[in-house]
């Protein structure tokens, strides 16, 4: 670990300038903050965190829509834990939970199928949110669903691809990106090859990393090294679970069920072709089509400056709520609520270190 | 939430697995990957293996783990 420290430092030297590398995967952001790795890097090596939170980059007006529908007589909403306390315009699925709305956390979308199974009478929408590594799990559990001939089971669908994020905030200019850490289950999913485009055509070196304290800096010292030699290429620091074409049985199963659409973002936009929704032959397991949902418009939390994180434009600390009006214990904004996200991840370990 | 751990098949009955991770155990889909076997270590997200490692795959993970001197900084 050490030695690969150095390593970095001597790459650092090498380099003249100040470089900037985007994790754009949640669970990268955790590892950062929780080892302290942050903070055995040079000075002119800055890692910042991109719109690699699933639960971050959903929109307001989802949450409002799960909300809308907790609320209603004879339905069950399923979700992963994360997004219970996300606020939406007026209340959290949390804060109706309290209120005596059937909320029910599950670990596995294929929970959420048992639960239907065993609660003939009841409607149970399971709140589909995630990247290509949750996808195709939702997607396996429409089929079980399906395969069932279950009536009372579908899935709010607003799960998102990665590319067209990543290829959004290139385009964007607001802040440069100088190679960017790949998100390691994303890839295992994908494969390696999906991020070639990004270095053939933008110049940006990508190399997928693993979750260890160790890959993270192994990922930024190759990251440095591809730099030096001015070489933009898609390299494996994960070998040990990413191949470079992915796991093709949940890829056939992902395309089987979804298909592309184009999803918007909170903080990018709406990006084409970077979401994936239900395939009409499973309509009838899709939440909105079922139930007429209705995406209104929401308004973003006054001050809140989520969307400027999410796109490594701003630091949590440069926000004026960080801290103040918005804490874990009182989020504001859904970087903050979840775990993974850059404000909870920044004020649990990082205003402690600098108090 | 992309979060995947790797865990040990201690149990297997078609394409229900029973995994242990550092001792506790949970059923897993074992769908996603081909030809699971008892003993195999497998990525586990959502209540899906979505990969399989062999064993120098494992072997791996241990020597980095082992190497790593990062102490995690307390909650």
């Amino acid at each position: 670990m050490k030695t690969l420290v150095h390593v970095i430092a001597e790459l650092a030297g090498q380099m003249k300038r100040d470089v900037r590398f985007m994790e754009v995967c949640g669970t990268h952001t955790m590892v950062a903050f929780r080892t302290g790795l942050v903070q055995l890097l040079p000075p002119n090596v800055k890692l910042i965190s991109g719109p690699g939170c699933p639960v971050c980059v959903t929109d307001t007006n989802y949450i409002d829509a799960a909300i809308d529908l907790c609320r209603r007589p004879g339905v069950v909403v399923a979700t992963f834990g994360d997004l219970l306390r996300v606020p939406g315009s007026e209340s959290s699925l949390e804060r109706e939970r309290a209120a005596g709305a059937q909320v029910r956390i599950v670990y596995s979308p294929m929970d959420a199928v048992l639960l239907a199974q065993q609660s003939p009478g009841r409607h149970v929408v399971f709140l589909g949110v995630g990247f290509e590594t949750t996808a195709p799990t939702v997607a396996w559990s429409i089929q079980a669903a399906h395969r069932d001939g279950l009536n009372n089971f579908s899935v709010l669908c607003a799960h998102k691809t990665m590319p067209g994020a990543m290829e959004a905030l290139l385009k964007d200019h607001a802040v440069r990106i100088d190679g960017f850490l790949c998100p390691g289950h994303v890839s295992v999913i994908t494969g390696a090859a999906m991020y070639r485009f990004i270095c053939d055509r933008y110049r940006i070196p990508c190399v997928v990393t693993g979750f260890e304290a160790w890959d993270i800096l192994k990922g930024i010292a190759l990251l440095l090294r591809q730099r030096l030699d001015c070489r933009a290429e898609v390299e494996v620091e994960y070998s040990r679970s990413v191949t470079e074409q992915g796991n093709t049985a949940a890829q056939r199963l992902l395309h089987e069920v979804f298909e592309p659409c184009d999803a918007s973002w909170r903080g990018l936009g709406t990006i084409p072709q970077s979401g994936l929704a239900i395939r009409p032959k499973y309509a009838h397991f899709d939440t909105a089509r079922t139930f007429g949902i209705q995406f209104n418009q929401a308004d973003v939390a006054p001050g809140c400056l989520c969307g400027d994180v999410l796109r490594g434009v701003l630091t949590p600390p440069e926000c004026r709520l960080f801290g103040r009006a918005c804490s874990p214990a009182h989020p504001v904004g859904p970087c903050m609520v979840s775990s993974e996200g850059a404000c909870a991840a920044w004020y649990k370990y990082e205003k402690r270190a600098a108090a | 939430m992309c979060l995947a751990v790797p865990a040990r098949i201690v149990e297997l009955n078609g394409n229900r697995a029973t995994i242990s991770v550092e001792g506790a155990l949970r059923d897993v889909d074992v769908s996603l990957v081909e030809e699971p076997r008892l003993g195999d270590y497998i990525l586990v997200h959502a209540g899906f293996a979505i990969h399989k490692w062999d064993r120098s795959e494992v072997e791996e993970l241990e020597a980095i783990r082992a190497a790593t001197d990062l102490r995690e900084v307390p909650a």
